[in-house]
């Protein structure tokens, strides 16, 4: 069913303000979504109303905010088909949940042990791997991309030859490449690898079934699928995770603490010491209702065809200054575009199009390896989600050709 | 777009598009020292040579947006041959240009004081070409930009007097 964007987007206070008097083209859901008003309220009903700490007070307020705290993680679970909510952990973000693992996971590895990344990864997931690495003697072992920038498969098949490990993100940030991940999973079962997925960017635009996908664990963040910032998920496999080490220490991830020792909590606490982002934890879960009212189907389907469009448009209008990277079947690729134009940096390009009002993101995305194996420094990155529709696309168009004319390329 | 015709005046094109002294110099004698704006991904590459607290030959290269890049250039032009003393004269009021005031820890006026004009304080120095940039002031974002080759440069400077 297609998206009722102009319905969709009355639910975001944020667009109701006009940035020198025009109206706001937010084209940067790959860095954060913006928020619906159902997200920002039950937030601020969780102060007003039950604020207290989880799971310590035995008063009206605490078992209140225990309660939605943990039904918030419930949400997550449903959302991702989890087995059980003891295998939601909740982080500050994706990038914490793949540093506990970097920490945890990496723990249990011996030296000599290897472990395979993608050129096309985050650094997120990557330098907590660097970390591990330098601290024991692990080799890692990186895939490259073909000229569409999707994963050479059979490197990956040869070169994942006896890691422990295939750390891989669902959905590239910059490419927007879908890997096929159930495919790899099915390579680490035969031969006992583990598999961690970076699924910040895939989560908030696609039905997600850790079941289906078969990975041992996964990553996200709440802020890029209209939940809050300070809040993510790492989902393991419970079997796994019972045998990890905590990460950090502190309250809440204990059983008991004696001067001799402590004895860990149960799963999932164990990985959640101090108090969680609590008021944050119930964002996520209302930006999941949210999510889950319009169809993550749904949503996945609207992204297709915006990205299809914004395909034909930009190479239709621009095809003699753009270069997009990632694949050119838009249903191998997320709702973003990155892009060069013509000889104009990244920078450039934005600020002329911030002139406009329109917010993308100019840069290496965080994904420096990716940037050297393309051979550039930066792209501007056009990120899209629930809230954009055609129009927006072919604002960004129209702006391009300022861009052309404002810094004389040819046309 | 008068702020955007601002930002991107002829002259700052130009050196982005022929940027002056660019290249390699070998190391030793000379020194290389690099910069980055780990923000966005521009780079600042710069070869100096210095012969009695002189900078006798430089060279610059890296990769980034217009204003990283032709502000490296611009600088390359103003500094060759310059003392280090005065070389760091002209940096003081080339930072002055863009209102960035030591020790503010992002190096950047507030608001308040950044409109209009940039301060006075170094009205002895000529900035020449370099004034071009001027317009970036109103770009906070950009300013980072325009001072990565600066920045660079001031600190392989520092580290050779320390040496």
């Amino acid at each position: 069913m297609p998206l009722d964007v102009k319905k969709i987007k009355a639910d975001f206070p944020i667009f109701c303000q006009e940035i020198n008097g025009k109206p706001l083209t937010y084209l940067d859901s790959g860095a954060t979504s913006q928020k619906p008003r159902q997200v920002i309220e039950a937030m601020n009903s969780f102060y007003e109303t039950i604020n207290a700490n989880v799971h310590r007070g035995a008063h009206y307020l605490g078992e209140r905010t225990t309660k939605a705290f943990e039904d918030a993680r419930e949400k997550v679970k449903k959302f991702i088909n989890a087995n059980s909510p003891k295998e939601i952990i909740f982080t500050k973000n994706a990038t914490e949940g793949l540093n506990l693992l970097a920490h945890s996971l990496g723990s249990t590895l011996k030296d000599g042990d290897a472990i395979l990344l993608t050129h096309m990864e985050h650094h997120a997931n990557i330098v907590p791997w660097q970390l591990l690495a330098e601290r024991k003697n692990i080799e890692l072992r990186w895939v490259s991309l073909d000229e569409e920038g999707k994963l050479n498969m059979e490197e990956l098949e040869k070169l994942a030859d006896g890691v422990k490990i295939i750390a891989v993100s669902a959905m590239s940030n910059v490419l927007g490449t879908i890997n096929p991940v159930k495919e790899i999973a099915k390579l680490a079962r035969n031969q006992d690898s583990l598999v961690v997925l970076d699924a910040c960017q895939f989560v908030p635009h696609s039905p997600t079934d850790v079941k289906e996908l078969d990975c041992d664990f996964l990553v996200f963040s709440g802020h890029k699928m209209c939940g809050p910032t300070g809040i993510g998920v790492l989902y393991g496999k419970q079997e796994l995770l019972e045998k990890l080490p905590p990460f950090m220490g502190g309250g809440e991830m204990i059983i008991n603490v004696t001067t001799e020792g402590f004895i860990t909590n149960e799963l999932p606490w164990k990985f959640e010491p101090g108090t969680p982002p609590i008021a944050e934890a119930i964002g996520l879960g209302a930006a999941i209702d949210y999510l889950d009212d319009i169809g993550m189907e749904n949503i996945r389907e609207h992204e297709i065809s915006l990205t299809a469009y914004a395909l034909r448009l930009l190479t239709e209008k621009h095809g003699d200054q753009i270069k997009i990277y990632g694949p050119s079947e838009p249903a191998e690729r997320g709702g973003l575009i990155s892009f060069k134009y013509g000889d104009i940096h990244a920078h450039d390009v934005s600020q002329v199009l911030d002139e406009h009002a329109i917010s993308v993101r100019a840069g290496h995305h965080c994904a420096k390896p990716l940037m050297q194996e393309l051979g550039i420094g930066a792209t501007v990155r056009a990120s899209t989600y629930i809230y954009n529709d055609e129009t927006e696309i072919d604002q960004l168009s129209i702006a391009l050709e300022e861009v052309r004319d404002f810094f004389k390329l040819n046309k | 777009m008068a702020d955007l015709e601002d930002l991107y005046r002829e002259i700052i094109l130009d050196h982005y598009r022929s940027p002056r002294n660019r290249g390699e110099l070998p190391c030793p004698p000379a020194h290389r020292a690099e910069g980055f704006n780990p923000l966005c991904g521009d780079e600042v590459i710069i070869y100096l040579e210095t012969k009695d607290g002189k900078l006798t030959d430089l060279k610059t290269g890296g990769q980034g947006c217009s204003i990283s890049q032709s502000s490296a250039s611009l600088m390359s032009e103003a500094i060759k041959g310059k003392s280090v003393d005065e070389i760091k004269k002209i940096a003081t009021a080339f930072k002055a240009m863009l209102g960035i005031e030591s020790g503010n820890i992002e190096g950047i006026r507030e608001e308040s004081s950044q409109n209009g004009e940039g301060p006075e304080a170094s009205e002895a120095v000529k900035l020449g070409d370099m004034e071009a940039l001027k317009g970036v002031m109103k770009f906070p974002v950009r300013i980072k930009c325009a001072v990565l080759g600066w920045n660079t440069l001031l600190t392989e400077l520092e580290e050779l007097q320390n040496s």
